[in-house]
């Protein structure tokens, strides 16, 4: 073992991203709710991008709830999506696996390791997806009145459209453009073509909120693969090496809190670069918060928003905001973009975000 | 590169069955308090925090870290949630260690816990699940078989589960945050004692408790400019291998050996037995200690409880194991692990107060989880790695 003898975090590997792979987004899957139906084809799938095997990878780090499958340690049985055996170096992050990338991010950066393997899984219709998401909240004062995820996001819009900083107009803009978009993504689970009068003559589903400003309940997988930036070259032509990675969380009390803001995303934010890129992904699951976040990270109208569709056109929980950076990744790998960010959230009403940004490895 | 780092400090609450008189933030800040105290630590000095626990479930609150977090002091700040079964407290330790060993932060604070009062453990361990052998009654029932063949390989005389038992209890009864306070358990008492899944009798079982376990891990010039001992982090491993598969040997697990493999390799340990000073490995129930042992290289396979015969991994034997009396006194699942972790750094610290082993340079900290497949690591010393 060798120690860097300085203090400097600026001499630590760059790991770049160099795979990415997503199952389908749908409604429901009738596979179980630890995910390895979901998991293995999408595992094969980032393998024979990176040209890469289980014994290339030097850590693996997943992303999942077991509130969402319903059961204790639902992530260990994941394990047999990989085959774990001879035995591997891994983690697990209850959490969106964008946190488990970051996890992985770091591991790259002690030197212990030049390879990561991050997934992420979630079986969202195993439940009643709005309540379990409920259970989020302060046990003791909020959960015992069970206000849903998208009560709770009802409330942030119409605390937004009060003062002024977003109108309904503004909201269905947002999901119009999102739904256009993923009709060139065919893993989406929602796409079309629907005009800004048309989406606000639909009914509303939780006042403010009709149908198109809140995301899908979706199944779904994502798999990414890192590697160290001296690594990356060898694997891909064009690595989107991760220049910053950020995250933050904001108090969970709702009423402490300005919730037509983001400060934990702003201040993500502030600490990275995150000027001149060409694309961002958002990991919005409400139009309004799309507004919120590109509000909080300065993203102005030349910035290409969400070219995925974005989770409005699939929102596999716990995949999501790890597909943001695959997605954000893969623009960037593929030439169409040279810098590009991406974020992920968690929690009720944006309570903790994720940003990275990502650049073409010359 | 990779930079050193080390454990500040250490704090962790009073175990107890309920601990009725806290909500979980209350309990975690107890532990957190502690740590940041012996750590001599604000909360300015923090810059991310990394919590850990046992499912969710265990609670009935998903993500608690999300309600958590004004109290974890983490409010503005980087926040990770770890789990990894019941290695989790031992997986998040050593999460916190890498954030300060990537150059990424300066201090990490970091804590697991349990309150297993709120629910019961042993029936949420025990929901069935597709494709797999049900657990039937919580982890003692799983892991008796495991056990019987271990005695069954070894040729182990009866008598070395109790006796266990009677020194982890002996040794709990010197923490005063033990959970179980037993000085004066006999190995007769406890081969007296009720049998739960044979061969592990009621006094060979863990305890269920309420507590948390806080650490502050800070970087080398926070290590160097710490006025008593810090413990340096010398070596950190983890290793997962799946729950079932033929030819799997349950008893004694390639990820455990694999894991050990490269802790002593990369903390430049060639004798385990004659290098390390004291360890404090996770033992839920007595018969573990052996087999860990051979799990981990301080034995050769099958001879595990000759160590423990002897009276050797006794306080004042040549391998103190568990003298802060380990899972056997205090199991608060999510921080079982990290109080191995931080146990280990409290006895090369020179912190250990009545339960201290004399001289103790290198200490080894070690929790799984699962169904004996998630395994995590580390070595301590008093002395900085080279």
């Amino acid at each position: 073992m060798s120690y860097s003898e300085t203090g400097s975090r600026g001499g630590a590997t760059r790991p770049a991203v160099v795979g990415f792979a997503q199952s389908d987004c749908v409604r429901r899957t009738q596979g179980t709710t630890n995910g390895v139906e979901m998991l293995v084809p999408t595992l094969a799938e980032a393998f024979e991008q990176t040209g890469l095997s289980k014994s290339d990878i030097g850590f693996w780090c997943s992303g999942s709830s077991d509130y969402l499958a319903g059961r204790a340690f639902s992530f260990i049985s994941a394990v047999d999506a990989i085959g774990a055996f001879p035995p591997i170096n891994e983690s697990h992050v209850e959490m969106d696996a964008a946190w488990a990338l970051y996890e992985a991010w770091v591991k790259i950066r002690t030197g212990e390791v030049d390879t990561a393997l991050v997934y992420g899984f979630g079986k969202s219709s195993a439940g009643t997806l709005r309540r379990v998401l409920s259970l989020q909240t302060d046990p003791y004062t909020v959960a015992p009145l069970w206000p849903d995820s998208i009560s709770i996001a009802a409330l942030q819009a119409r605390l937004g459209l009060e003062s002024g900083r977003w109108s309904e107009k503004d909201m269905a803009e947002v999901a119009a453009r999102s739904l256009a978009d993923a009709r060139d993504n065919p893993q989406a689970q929602r796409s079309g073509e629907a005009s800004v009068a048309d989406l606000l003559d639909a009914p509303l589903t939780a006042d403010p909120l009709r149908a198109h400003d809140i995301a899908p309940i979706t199944d779904g997988a994502s798999v990414v693969i890192l590697a160290a930036a001296d690594r990356a070259r060898d694997i891909v032509s064009r690595p989107a090496l991760i220049t910053g990675i950020e995250h933050r969380v904001d108090s969970p009390v709702l009423g402490a809190r300005d919730l037509t803001r983001s400060p934990s995303t702003e201040m993500a934010g502030a600490s990275l670069d995150v000027g001149d890129v060409d694309v961002a992904e958002l990991h919005a699951p409400f139009t309004h918060q799309e507004l919120i976040l590109r509000d909080a990270l300065g993203l102005g109208d030349g910035v290409r928003i969400s070219p995925s569709g974005g989770v409005l056109a699939g929102n596999p929980m716990f995949s999501a905001g790890l597909a943001r950076i695959g997605e954000a990744a893969r623009r960037v790998m593929a030439g169409d973009a040279d810098r590009a960010l991406a974020h992920a959230t968690s929690g009720p009403a944006l309570q903790q975000n994720l940003v990275a940004v990502m650049e073409a490895q010359s | 590169m990779k930079q050193r780092a080390a454990v500040l400090g250490t704090g962790q609450t009073h175990h107890a069955a309920k601990r009725t008189d806290v909500s979980m933030a209350g309990l975690l800040r107890e532990a957190i308090d502690r740590a940041m105290t012996d750590a001599r630590v604000g909360w300015d000095d923090i810059d991310a925090v990394v919590i850990g626990k046992a499912p969710d479930l265990f609670e009935g609150v998903m993500m608690p870290e999300l309600y958590l977090a004004d109290a974890l002091g983490a409010t503005g700040k980087p926040l990770l949630r770890v789990h990894t079964a019941g290695s989790v407290g031992g997986s998040t330790s050593i999460v916190a260690a890498s954030l300060v060993q990537s150059g990424e932060h300066r201090r990490v604070l970091t804590v697991a816990y349990e309150k297993q009062s709120e629910s019961n453990a042993m029936w949420a361990l025990s929901i069935p699940i597709p494709f797999n052998m049900p657990v039937g009654a919580g982890a003692g029932g799983y892991f008796a078989p495991h056990v019987r063949s271990y005695i069954r390989r070894s040729g182990a005389p009866e008598a070395v589960g109790a006796m266990v038992a009677a020194k982890d209890r002996r040794n709990g009864s010197l923490n005063p945050y033990a959970h179980l306070q037993q000085a004066d358990l006999t190995v007769e008492q406890v081969q007296a004692s009720q049998m739960l899944w044979d061969p592990i009798r009621y006094d060979e079982t863990c305890p269920s408790s309420d507590g948390a376990c806080a650490m502050v891990i800070g970087d080398e010039a926070s290590g160097d400019a710490a006025a008593d001992g810090v413990a340096w982090i010398h070596a950190t491993s983890m290793r997962t291998e799946p729950t079932t598969f033929a030819g799997r040997d349950q008893v004694n697990p390639q990820a455990g050996r694999d894991a050990a493999t490269q802790l002593w390799h990369d903390a430049g340990i060639t004798d385990p037995l004659s290098e390390v000073d004291a360890a404090e490995i996770y033992v839920p129930f007595s018969w573990f200690e052996p087999m860990w042992l051979e799990n981990l290289g301080f034995m050769p396979e099958g001879e595990g409880w000759k160590l423990t015969e002897s009276g050797e991994t006794a306080l004042d034997g040549q391998l103190p194991v568990n003298p802060s009396g380990g899972v056997l006194c205090t199991n608060p699942i999510g921080a079982s692990g990290m109080l191995r972790m931080s146990e280990a750094a409290k006895q090369v610290m020179g912190k250990a107060g009545d339960y201290q082993v004399d001289g103790a340079r290198k200490a080894v900290g070690h929790a799984y989880g699962g169904g004996s497949q998630y395994f995590a690591l580390w070595l301590v010393g008093a002395e900085k790695p080279e």
